[in-house]
């Protein structure tokens, strides 16, 4: 058990992680608000990415651009930049996806008058 | 020991943030601090050594998506119209918990942050971090790996969101009723 605990201080970012994935399905499982369950997606999105990012941090390492491309690289001075290619395009593309679903929301609003999933629910009936 | 407290702070201001995003009744500063939420994260980026994903996080992630957000409220309701809430769902009370003690059990698999011998920071990456400036001439080694190794990706993601803006536009055209 002291080791588990132990474990997790040194990982505080998987952590974090763990704690905003399952806020964001949370909030996704239990408002019936649209726009706060796609507030919950985002958050979920985010987590991902943030657990990502920390994996590819070195300690006393700089960022991934070379200082002087001439000499010897030595690639314990530089941060790991595959996680972070890999999470430019999962940013872009998820905001993208998160405007889609905004703009569902729009045109059931337009078509309910309402944002509420029960209200949309009972209107469906 | 400050690089400790660092990260503790830094961590506690993104938790507190999410958290904050959905005990606020008002949509309109949810969305505000989902925001706040978005630039926290992309200090901690900064600081942790992807600039490229800060920079990326702070215009796309906290200025477009909150954007969206406000541009949606604006035309929706802006208020959670629910006063009271019905109890969770049991998959919300019992399964997540359990959920989030699976992941917990399995952080000692995992390697500690900021270890530079961890598999994910010796097994390939090593090689682009010499060779890219070889191959692509270019001393940003995130650049040349998205828009050299990967270009047909890059590509094929302008693809994708050249399909959502379109679905967009569609989703949102006005219907002659």
């Amino acid at each position: 058990m002291f080791e588990l605990v132990q474990g997790w201080l040194q990982r505080p970012n998987y952590f974090a992680f763990v704690l905003l994935f399952l806020w964001g399905i949370y909030i996704m499982v239990t408002r019936y608000n649209l726009v706060k369950k796609l507030i919950g997606m985002y958050l979920m999105q985010t987590s991902v990415i943030f657990f990502f990012v920390t994996v590819s941090y070195k300690e006393h390492a700089t960022v991934p651009i070379l200082i002087d491309p001439t000499e010897v690289i030595r690639p314990e001075i530089y941060a790991n930049p595959l996680p972070h290619v890999l999470t430019l395009t999962a940013i872009v593309v998820g905001v993208a996806t998160l405007g889609v679903s905004l703009a569902l929301a729009d045109a059931i609003y337009k078509k309910y008058g309402s944002l509420d999933e029960e209200d949309i629910l009972k209107k469906l009936e | 020991m400050t690089y400790a407290i660092n990260i503790a702070l830094l961590l506690l201001l993104i938790v507190t943030a999410a958290s904050a995003t959905f005990l606020v009744k008002e949509l309109m500063s949810s969305v505000f601090i989902l925001g706040s939420y978005s630039f926290f994260l992309a200090l901690v980026w900064a600081w942790l050594g992807a600039v490229d994903v800060a920079f990326v996080e702070a215009v796309i992630g906290a200025g477009l998506a909150t954007v969206l957000f406000l541009v949606t409220l604006f035309d929706t309701a802006p208020k959670d119209s629910r006063l009271r809430r019905p109890p969770p769902p049991l998959a919300g009370v019992l399964g997540l918990p359990l959920l989030g003690v699976l992941l917990l059990f399995a952080a000692n698999d995992l390697p500690s942050l900021g270890d530079p011998s961890s598999p994910p920071n010796v097994h390939i990456s090593p090689y682009y971090l010499q060779q890219s400036y070889a191959d692509t001439l270019t001393p940003n080694v995130v650049t040349s790996v998205l828009m050299d190794y990967r270009g047909f990706d890059t590509l094929i993601e302008t693809v994708v969101i050249f399909t959502a803006g379109i679905a967009c536009a569609l989703l949102l055209k006005e219907t002659k009723s």
